[in-house]
């Protein structure tokens, strides 16, 4: 059906072949027939094609390369869409072979009219750099132009590009940091989120830290963090806020209307440029949109209360008045509840313990096992956290250990034990209680910790531990590995404080221990042994070691200290994946730490000022881009040369043809101008008065160009056929009026081209493009016109 | 950014899949079929799988999982959230977004799919733009392209994605302009056996349907703006016109959508429309119980409440349920143990009422 001239059958068969990719199922040997539609007229066809190309042209390289010419001829056609969507597929079809192709194409498309078409090369340059490496010199040359670009549409993606391609050049970004801050608004969201994460790194590594004295005097004061903290920043505001650099400044106010938005990723980078640059007073302007994105859809949900979770480790105040907003709700998902739990003990204070204990009750009786353990968890670090009601926490769990629950009662136990070891106050009657509990408990890790305690504490019940022992000895040979461990650390403990009673036990565990299966078990009896009951045959008497034997295992333990395991997440920048998923992810870049002494705020400034000024004090900058750029020209050459081969072999568009080649002489000349006066300026600085006089005639023709340009986008705004179809369209009227226009300008490039090839040297290469064809276009007029006049 | 996209249904086929950069192996979604198989319900995967060389960060919608692929660094909210967005689109071209819709409609999907990302980076995300780019299918346009021969993709750009407000379509007219506002309030509510309020919130949404001809110009404001506090706004909406004057004002796209959502906090107090008056009687032995459920109105300012449904999941070992209502009729699903008795409207004179017994069942707790 592919070789019919019907464009609906052609349609249905391409339908089909989608189909079989979408489905996944091979569809490779059809290329050659595919690969012919490409030139099809029809749109829905060749769109097709194109998106048949981009997923096999990876395989079948050679039949791909079939296809390019007809997407160079797409590059130039009048209308933007078609532009637009031959460079997309053109740089997806990875094909090393066309990588200078590419190139060309992107440079070109850079440098368009269209902000859609620019938009496209921006999608480019990262595409062309996963292809080709060594084309990163020349792709930070174009996407520094992209990145001075005042498009909304085009800015978002040209931060992503330079997110992808040259992250560590934080050069490129300074001049445009304004801009960047004031367009921020009006980007498309996904832009935004870019934006702002490249932008948080950006002020880490310009801005100095807004906290830096708000730190040491917490130090010096060692005043606990959540408590008078409001008193606190209400002061040091005062003192701080004329420190902060009035960039820094412009970039948080220009951020802070994004916690509106309706995307969530908007508003979470906001929150995280907050988090990491802004002085603590301000950061707690995020919480609440924090907590209105927990409304959202679940997924979401999950990754903003993982944030929440590692910023209240750090910043309990900025939560706590939405400490409810984070209890549980029975519908919601098992690691959400786990979260929020998380989030809960973390917010837990003085004043609201209350409360989060009541919460915490009734979620012990809920249906969902890990919820109900992590929920006894919680209530454990509450009480070792918050002294003030440890008694009553350790009184509450007490009581679950009579649940019916198995496993309620097994992870009560588990968390006594550390309990009791923040305070080896007396809590003998707990102790014995859990003594008893030996009997009915039958989960492992609640055995070995009742083992352990017992052991630990033995003194204080000197009766029951033995009989314990007995017990466990009798059933040793059928318990689980953890909690034969414990068995024989009880044993070993129990021999030491009382060997009248537990020797011969002791030696019995151990001599069982030395026959298990497990080399663990096996190991640790056999070094038991040795230290309790060293070989009497060798030495005779006790050893070195076996008299230590009384520090060595009744040593005072330190309790452990129930923490967040949110806490070191620190490293990483909030609301990235590496922060999510608590590695680092390929490809992350680290967040610097503040500088000490802030770089000079001078880099940002040169946007405002005019342009003739701009070119005095920036002349080292300027040598450093006419380096690049002789680079640029010469390695440009080989692809131009193969452009022209090409348009060689496509003898379609003479008209065209004629352009390149018009522009690629121009180029020629001026390239040998340009490398003269570089030599001069690489020498020394230009005299000034040269600088002047070039500049003058400069700035004119720049104005002219500008006038034009927005002529032309409002032009287009009104309505796009006409601007589109500008060259190829053969009404006369609109032609007219525009050759009227026009001669002013191209009188001054005819009449005396030498001065006119100097100004261009100055003007860098995507206004030179354009001035080439526009003067071309305004050549092509008059021949036209002389057409119609002959005839 | 977003490498690959597999659509798993819930039986754990990749029905569809759409590579943006190179082809990756659907082999990939082994390590998601893992996690799906150790997780309780489809709720409990987690939404960012880390495996050695990828990151799978799926979403779970109208029973499919939508699984992003990518292989460095990036914000898992910026996919998550892109991923909700390509469902939303769905369901604005297909009406609703199921299995076999999707199977339906393939190259539709696959063509949306290749105009909202390039290279993994989204392009045009805006329902107005596809929607002039792609006509969303129905059955008039398919005969029509039948017969005239037309197809339904655009050739031209459409002049809304290179203005500065992308979310409307030009040229747009009428015959009748027509402008709906809906407002949409949920009441989140957490209440303690004895009836007294632990916490409530209420997020409420205003969602639009409009259809003016031209470039409307519209502004809405409010009563009492104070009200507000936390609010969240589609992007026609002009920030700075909201923060000085409490007015919203904004070019609307065409069509369906949410105008804003906010969000009323915990802090304030929230007054909740009904109480539910309970009473268990259960048996320790496991055998039975009793259940008896009252509803009344509560501070409603003399409005009647309408379409009252009640949700009581109930434990596992629930095995039936034999109600009576006086109003309305229940339902209960044994697999999901859920009760769902549907009342209706509530009358103040005759108060809605549910008792009878439950087999089999010990209770320990009941949520609402």
């Amino acid at each position: 059906m592919l070789d019919s001239n019907k464009d609906n059958l052609k349609l249905e068969a391409m339908k089909r072949i989608i189909g079989m990719v979408a489905k996944g199922r091979e569809a490779s040997d059809l290329f050659p027939a595919v690969v012919k539609n490409v030139v099809s007229k029809n749109i829905e066809v060749k769109k097709l094609v194109y998106v048949y190309l981009v997923r096999y042209a990876e395989e079948q390289q050679d039949l791909a390369l079939l296809s390019i010419s007809t997407f160079q001829r797409a590059l130039k056609d009048p209308n933007q869409l078609i532009r637009a969507s031959a460079l997309r597929v053109l740089s997806s079809i990875r094909v090393t072979m066309i990588v200078p192709i590419v190139m060309l194409a992107i440079k070109d498309a850079a440098a368009d009219m269209s902000p859609y078409v620019r938009k496209t090369a921006a999608h480019a340059i990262p595409k062309l750099y996963s292809l080709d490496q060594d084309q990163k010199e020349e792709l930070i040359q174009v996407l520094e132009k992209l990145l001075y670009d005042k498009t909304t549409l085009v800015v978002g993606s040209a931060v992503m590009a330079f997110e992808e391609v040259c992250p560590e050049r934080i050069d490129l970004i300074h001049k445009n940091f304004r801009k960047l801050c004031s367009l921020l608004v009006d980007v498309d969201e996904w832009g935004q989120v870019v934006i702002i994460n490249m932008l948080t790194r950006y002020a880490r590594s310009q801005f100095t830290d807004p906290n830096l004295q708000d730190v040491d005097e917490d130090e010096e004061s060692k005043r606990p963090f959540y408590e008078d903290e409001n008193e606190v920043d209400e002061e040091q505001q005062e003192k701080r806020a004329p420190t902060l650099d009035p960039d820094h400044r412009l970039l948080l106010r220009s951020a802070k209307p994004l916690l509106q938005s309706r995307n969530a990723a908007v508003v979470l980078s906001v929150a995280q440029l907050y988090h990491h640059t802004a002085p603590r007073s301000e950061v707690h302007q995020v919480a609440k949109a924090m907590i209105r994105l927990l409304r959202s859809h679940r997924e979401v949900q999950d990754i903003v209360l993982t944030s929440i979770a590692a910023t209240a480790t750090r910043r309990k105040v900025m939560f706590e008045p939405f400490l409810k907003s984070f209890f549980v709700r029975s519908s919601d998902a098992t690691h959400i509840k786990l979260l929020k739990l998380e989030i809960l003990t973390s917010l837990a204070t003085e004043s609201s313990v209350g409360i989060i204990l009541r919460e915490l009750q009734t979620y012990v009786a809920a249906h969902d096992p890990p919820f109900v353990a992590a929920a006894i968890q919680a209530i454990g670090r509450c009480a070792s956290n918050i002294k003030e009601v440890t008694d009553t926490c350790l009184n509450g769990l007490v009581s679950l250990l009579s649940n019916k629950d198995q496993a309620v009662v097994a992870e009560s136990v588990v968390v006594i034990k550390k309990l009791l070891q923040t305070q080896p106050s007396a809590h003998r009657e707990i102790i014995i209680q859990m003594a008893k509990l030996v009997d009915s408990v039958t989960v492992p890790q609640a055995r070995a910790s009742i083992l352990w305690l017992l052991g630990e504490y033995s003194e204080r019940v000197p009766k029951i531990a033995p009989d314990v022992l007995r017990k466990m000895a009798k059933t040793f040979t059928s318990e689980e590995d953890i909690v034969k461990l414990q068995v024989m650390t009880l044993a070993v403990k129990l021999c030491l404080t009382n060997p009248k009673q537990t020797k011969l036990l002791c030696q019995y565990v151990l001599q069982l221990a030395k026959y298990d299966q497990n080399y663990d078990l096996r190991d640790r009896a056999r070094f038991l042994r040795h230290i309790i009951f060293p070989a009497d045959a060798e030495s005779g008497g006790p050893t070195r070691l076996s008299k230590q034997a009384k520090k060595i295992f009744l040593a005072p333990k330190p309790a452990p200290v129930p923490e967040s395991h949110f806490k070191d997440r620190e490293q990483f920048q909030l609301g990235s994946l590496s922060h999510y998923i608590n590695t680092k992810a390929n490809g992350y870049q680290e967040l610097p730490p503040f500088p000490l002494e802030a770089p000079d705020p001078k880099a940002r400034d040169v946007e405002t000022e005019p342009q003739v000024m701009e070119q005095a004090p920036l002349f080292t900058a300027k040598k450093v881009s006419s380096k690049k750029d002789s680079k640029f020209y010469s390695d440009t050459e080989s692809p131009e040369d193969e452009s022209e081969e090409d348009e060689n072999s496509s003898d379609e568009d003479d008209d065209d043809d004629e352009e390149e080649e018009d522009s690629s002489s121009d180029k020629d000349e001026e390239e040998d101008d340009n490398e003269d006066e570089e030599s001069s300026g690489l020498e020394e600085k230009l005299p000034k008065k040269v600088v002047k006089s070039n500049a003058k005639p400069k700035s004119d023709e720049e104005e002219e160009e500008d006038e034009s340009d927005e002529d032309d986008s409002s032009s287009e705004s009104v309505s796009d056929s006409d601007s589109e179809d500008e060259s190829s369209e053969p009404s006369s009227v609109p032609k007219k009026q525009t050759r009227n226009a026009k001669p002013a300008k191209e009188s001054t490039p005819v009449v005396k081209p030498k001065s006119n090839l100097d100004l261009l040297l100055d003007l860098d290469d995507g206004v030179f493009c354009q001035l080439i064809s526009k003067v071309l276009s305004v050549i092509f007029c008059f021949q036209f016109l002389q057409h119609l006049l002959q005839s | 950014m977003i490498h690959s996209l597999f659509i798993i249904n819930p039986s754990g086929d990749v029905f569809m899949e759409k590579h943006w950069k190179s082809v990756i192996s659907r082999s990939v979604c082994d390590y998601f079929f893992d996690h799906q198989r150790k997780a309780s319900s489809p709720e409990d995967i987690p939404p960012v799988i880390a495996t050695p060389h990828h990151y799978l960060i799926s979403v779970y919608r109208s029973s499919m999982f939508f699984v992003a692929v990518c292989t460095t660094e990036v914000a898992p909210l910026f996919v998550v959230e892109f991923l909700h967005r390509v469902v939303d689109t769905f369901e604005d071209y297909f009406s609703e977004c199921t299995e076999s819709i999707i199977k339906e409609h393939y190259v539709v999907v696959y063509e949306l799919l290749d105009e909202m990302l390039d290279n993994g980076f989204p392009l045009a995300t805006e329902s107005n733009i596809l929607k002039e780019l792609i006509k969303p299918p129905n059955i008039l346009r398919t005969i029509a392209n039948t017969v005239t021969g037309k197809s339904n993709v655009s050739s031209t750009l459409p002049s809304g994605q290179l203005s500065n407000i992308p979310w409307r379509r030009t040229g747009v007219k009428y015959t009748n302009n027509e402008a709906y506002f809906d407002m949409i309030e949920e009441v989140d509510a957490i209440i303690d056996k004895s009836g007294s309020t632990v916490c409530a919130e209420i997020q409420g949404y205003i969602d639009c349907c409009i259809k003016l001809s031209g470039m409307p110009d519209l502004s809405l404001s409010f009563v009492n703006p104070r009200l507000f506090d936390d609010v969240s706004f589609h992007p026609c909406v002009r920030f700075k016109r909201w923060e000085s004057e409490r007015v919203l004002s904004f070019i609307p796209p065409d069509g369906n959508f949410r105008l804003m959502s906010y969000h009323i906090g915990s802090q304030s107090i929230v007054a909740i429309p009904v109480y539910v008056r309970h009473s268990l009687c259960l048996r320790e032995s496991g055998s039975g119980g009793r259940l008896d459920i009252t509803l009344g109105p509560k501070q409603t300012l003399g409005r009647t409440i309408e379409n009252v449904v009640l949700e009581i999941p109930m434990p596992k070992s629930v095995l039936n349920c034999g109600l009576v209502t006086n109003q309305g009729k229940y339902t209960f699903d044994p697999v999901s143990k859920l009760l769902v008795w549907e009342v209706g409207r509530i009358d103040v004179t005759k108060l809605p009422n549910i008792r009878g017994t439950v087999t089999n069942c010990h209770f320990s707790a009941l949520y609402f």
